[in-house]
């Protein structure tokens, strides 16, 4: 990348695979478990960190060196709970489908452990540009996860994706079902999801050695 | 290291303008945005009472609500009268029109606040129930009552728009925050089509409900006179609270039906 120097695209590129949030960190495991039973449903909560943890960033990026270290976490919780609620409200006002859309993820987003995290580790120490591309490379790493499981928990569980019934109708017994596949209601239980960000943690650990811990 | 943001009274002094700015922001938002939320939602809901009509813009297997610029016009002229009943220990007291009601309340009956009223009940052992007359595409004419009730994390509501037989003829649910994926999807086509064409009272008149069955036999629900439609896997909780605010909000009406009859 031409644009960014070398440290700062590790930025970006580390937590999408050896630093993720989710696999690497066990960052945000909540709401990886709570609404990953719809790839739509995983699209749009990946869309709203990363708009909340590249602006929020940003914020705590720049209020650094005033946020008094005794009550820093709950600034934190301040600054990421009022953006939310404002972008929530513009919408509501101005783009009442997209809010209702948005409106059931705005408790996730906030007490998203990953908002904090980043908050805490990253934002507090560094400069806004480089909290910037924390925020977007964290977001996008735990998009990625999220991604995943939700396709196939989606593809799995109900044998659509996006909606769109791509291995038949189970009802009407055509495509796949009409040699006797079934789908697995237990994918779209929350459980399913954790056993599934398992197997990629295990994939992931088993491709590169050097993340096993001891 | 001391630091001048060690300080308590730095610290103290920060929390106190922290709270003043961002209370003040969001004050100023919220009260600058609230009239056009207000219409925003006035609209939403004069959708979801023409979407239980049959009146939207469904394609293929998502439910589209008519244009919010058209909805005004639309509820106007399809929705012919809101009847506001008065309900009060167990029997319908008093039968308002649009108008009466307009006159006494100053405000339009499908504004009434059900939340409001269920409370009503449990205090005081009265509510209003609002009943909206329309029009479906093919002349019928039907009444739509609001419903509301528990999910499993917050409130869920709905429209139902039922014959003079109480027979189900179009249904509109909403939540407001269930689970994406699978709570979520009560207001999905194939959950809320699933109600039409059901029956709310047995052949003797008396009132059964739906139920959201899990045990269900008739997954593709041919048989409409078994008081059951097919539940939504994994959401148990939210679809038994669908059957409870059916059997309970209602149930309310049935004695204004068989006023219908007589």
């Amino acid at each position: 990348m031409g644009l960014l120097s070398k440290k700062d695209s590790k930025l970006i590129s580390d937590p999408l695979l050896d630093n993720n949030p989710i696999t690497i960190q066990v960052l945000g495991i909540c709401s990886a478990l709570a609404i990953t039973a719809e790839l739509q449903a995983s699209i749009v909560m990946s869309i709203s960190v990363l708009f909340v943890l590249g602006v929020g960033n940003v914020v705590i990026s720049l209020m650094r060196n005033i946020i008094p270290s005794k009550i820093r976490i709950i600034v934190q919780l301040v600054v990421v709970a009022a953006l939310v609620i404002i972008v929530d409200q513009v919408l509501k006002a101005y783009a009442y489908e997209l809010s209702k859309t948005l409106s059931v993820f705005v408790g996730l987003i906030i007490t998203n452990c990953i908002i904090m995290g980043r908050f805490e580790a990253f934002a507090l120490g560094n400069g806004p540009w480089r909290s910037f591309l924390d925020g977007i490379g964290n977001a996008a790493g735990y998009g990625f996860i999220l991604i995943l499981v939700g396709f196939f928990r989606e593809l799995l569980g109900s044998g659509t994706l996006l909606g769109y019934a791509v291995l038949g109708d189970p009802i009407e017994k055509t495509g796949l079902y009409a040699i006797g596949y079934e789908n697995n209601g237990f994918m779209l239980l929350s459980p399913m999801a954790l056993i599934v960000v398992g197997l990629i943690i295990w994939v992931q650990r088993s491709r590169n050695k050097a993340l096993i811990e001891d | 290291m001391e630091n001048r943001t060690d300080k308590n009274s730095y610290t103290l002094l920060f929390a106190v303008g922290m709270v003043i700015v961002v209370g003040g922001i969001l004050a100023f938002l919220a009260s600058s945005l609230s009239p056009a939320i207000a219409q925003n939602e006035k609209i939403e809901k004069q959708q979801n009472i023409l979407y239980a009509l049959g009146i939207n813009n469904n394609e293929g297997s998502s439910a589209v609500f008519i244009d919010a610029s058209e909805a005004p016009e639309e509820f106007k002229k399809n929705v012919t009268e809101q009847l506001v009943l008065t309900f009060k220990d167990g029997s319908i007291v008093k039968t308002q029109t649009r108008q009466e009601y307009m006159d006494e309340a100053n405000q339009e009956p499908y504004l009434i606040d059900v939340k409001k009223q269920q409370n009503l009940q449990k205090t005081e052992g009265t509510r209003l129930l609002p009943l909206f007359v329309g029009k479906n595409p093919e002349g019928k004419t039907l009444y739509v009552a609001p419903i509301r009730g528990k999910g499993l994390w917050d409130a869920i509501w709905g429209y139902v728009a039922v014959d003079e037989d109480m027979v189900v003829q179009g249904a509109y649910f909403d939540h407001k925050g269930e689970t994406p994926g699978l709570g979520a999807n009560i207001k999905q086509t194939y959950f809320m089509d699933d109600f039409t064409g059901e029956h709310l009272l047995n052949d003797s008149g008396v009132f059964k409900g739906i139920t959201v069955a899990k045990g269900n036999a008739d997954p593709k629900n041919n048989d409409k006179n078994d008081y059951e439609v097919d539940a939504i896997a994994g959401a148990t909780i939210t679809g038994d609270g669908v059957t409870a605010m059916i059997k309970k909000d209602l149930g309310l009406y049935v004695p204004y039906f068989k006023t219908l009859k007589k």
